[in-house]
């Protein structure tokens, strides 16, 4: 059966459902945050209706500059981080058998649904004084006495490439598994060794998706919300603590809308490259 | 080093990353007394038990595996129609419902969850149970709705072509051809959606966070008071429902596939 145009007014009906719900509850809630960026605040309650830019202009602080910049590097250190790690790994994946592809997906995919303040508590046990790493290294005579890792910046690095490393790696496997495995052997057979082969084939062959896996990742770690109040210091927030503090525990809505509005720019800038450049590769192949 | 040396190596590496935290926090879950302390002293499963017999984690399990039940539910419920229309139906003024069902997922939780926030205060509805439903259900409705469209698209249209041939119409065809083949897709689609509203915590957070405690609430509440060992068991519990399910996933259907490698291209 081919794809047809709607031809009656009833072929629209399957769409109805869907399209209200997303209407009411993505683009309505969406449309709402926008209006409330550009209210006053209410000490008393959520916000009150007006037309200001009070909300923007302090995002012209040097503090909200600092986290911003902050924000930024972080999410780049992160997605930097995961690109290499997750792109060997994916490839050596993509040549491993298929049980132990389908081993790995399953504890990829398991690790990947794991909640933040999950993630961020294990991680705080593993850097804690009590039951540390740094236990370890004590008893193998590398340190004289445990100590805590946490707070601290590593400690919400380490984290945030934890939760941001199963998505990149989900996003480059598609991409590296249909990787025509002949341009390697031509490689090989040209006399490339298998590094040289990785380095001067593979990787070239396969930069849209590299460039998208680490575009993912950045926009993935700006988005990280509970790490940084768990494993850091307040001089370690992002600007997505501060929107959630200042929702919740400030109780300044609109200016939080306001925050959230300028990080949905910036990261659907992103997303909107990342889309682009996998547009062209689909077109390729 | 040769490349297979090399290649055990990072995957070791790899897999010590990624299991570190977790056996560290399965350690500390079985302590005998409430400490946190690794490796374990004493062994005791006193605190798995705490999960269901402490009335406030066992209110908080219920909340969220009710919240994940519902949520995955109305996901499916709207992912699989608009699903189904993307793949009938050449309309190009609704694809961009296909972008609306796939933005949720995309955008930084914070704003999807801030999105909600303002939204249920100003209707009035804030706070309510069912509220969080409807959310995660938005949130996380991407997920059905990516692994019904590759479902869908795995179909061989002749096999439907054939069914109208021999005189059936578009809802005898739905039924008989289309939802068998598309069925394990719809179940993942559904414990995909499960699985993450389980662990979600900003939507769920900011809808219903000060009326309704679920799981991940729960932890985050009870680490700013300090460490309980029940927090580290219902992680470790939560770690093995994923692994469960993205087990039986893989079991049942084709996980790769699933996850985008070609249909077919077997090793």
């Amino acid at each position: 059966m081919k794809r047809e145009a709607p031809r009656r007014l009833l072929d629209y009906a399957p769409l109805v459902f869907p399209a209200i719900m997303l209407l009411v509850f993505f683009v309505v809630p969406f449309s709402t945050m926008i209006a409330v960026s550009f209210f006053r605040r209410d000490p008393a309650g959520f916000y009150t209706p007006s037309l200001t830019f009070d909300n923007y202009e302090r995002f012209l602080s040097p503090f909200f500059g600092g986290v911003l910049g902050f924000s930024i590097l972080l999410a780049v250190m992160v997605a930097i981080a995961c690109v290499v790690i997750s792109f060997p790994f994916t490839y050596l994946l993509s040549r491993a058998s298929r049980r132990v592809q389908i081993a790995w997906l399953v504890a990829i995919l398991s690790v990947l649904s794991l909640s933040e303040v999950i993630i961020g508590f294990a991680w705080s046990t593993l850097f804690s004084r009590t039951a540390g790493l740094t236990n370890l290294l004590v008893m193998l005579g590398f340190m004289s006495e445990p100590q805590a890792l946490t707070p601290g910046f590593g400690a919400v690095l380490t984290a945030m490439i934890y939760q941001a490393l199963p998505y990149t790696v989900l996003v480059l496997y598609p991409a590296v598994v249909r990787l025509d495995p002949m341009l390697l052997e031509a490689a090989r057979t040209l006399g490339a060794s298998p590094l040289r082969a990785f380095f001067n084939v593979v990787l070239p062959a396969l930069r849209n998706p590299v460039i998208a896996t680490s575009i993912m990742g950045f926009v993935f770690a700006l988005g990280s919300y509970l790490l940084p109040q768990i494993l850091g210091r307040p001089k370690h927030w992002t600007l997505s603590v501060l929107i959630t503090d200042q929702a919740i525990y400030q109780s300044n809505m609109p200016f939080a809308a306001a925050m959230a509005i300028f990080l949905v720019l910036m990261s659907m800038a992103l997303v909107a490259l990342t889309l682009m450049i996998g547009g062209r590769r689909e077109a390729r192949v | 080093m040769s490349e297979r040396a090399l290649g055990r190596l990072i995957f070791t590496l790899v897999a010590a990353f990624l299991a570190a935290p977790l056996v560290v926090v399965l350690g500390v879950s079985v302590n005998e007394r409430q400490s946190l302390i690794f490796p374990p002293q004493g062994f005791s499963l006193s605190w798995y038990a705490q999960i269901f017999l402490d009335p406030g984690w066992k209110a908080a399990l219920m909340n969220s595996l009710l919240l994940a039940a519902g949520a995955a539910a109305l996901a499916v419920l709207i992912a699989l129609p608009l699903a189904w229309f993307s793949w009938r139906r050449i309309a190009a003024w609704t694809n961009v419902f296909q972008w609306l069902g796939i933005a949720p997922f995309i955008l930084p939780p914070v704003i999807t969850a801030l999105g909600f926030l303002t939204f249920w205060a100003t209707s009035g509805a804030y706070g309510q149970s069912w509220t969080a439903v409807i959310s995660h259900a938005i949130f996380f409705v991407t997920l059905p709705f990516v692994t019904l469209s590759l479902g869908f698209n795995s179909i061989d249209r002749s096999l439907v072509e054939a069914a109208a041939t021999m005189g059936a119409d578009d809802r005898t065809v739905l039924r008989t051809v289309i939802l068998p083949l598309i069925l394990p897709y719809l179940v993942s689609g559904y414990a995909f959606a499960f699985v993450l509203s389980l662990n979600e915590y900003i939507v769920a957070y900011m809808t219903v966070g000060f009326t309704m405690e679920t799981l991940p609430i729960k932890i985050f509440n009870a680490l700013r008071y300090g460490y309980t060992p029940t927090m580290a068991a219902v992680s470790v519990f939560f770690v093995l429902i994923a692994g469960l399910t993205f087990g039986l996933i893989a079991y049942f259907g084709d996980l790769r596939k699933l996850l985008g490698a070609l249909p077919g291209d077997d090793r």
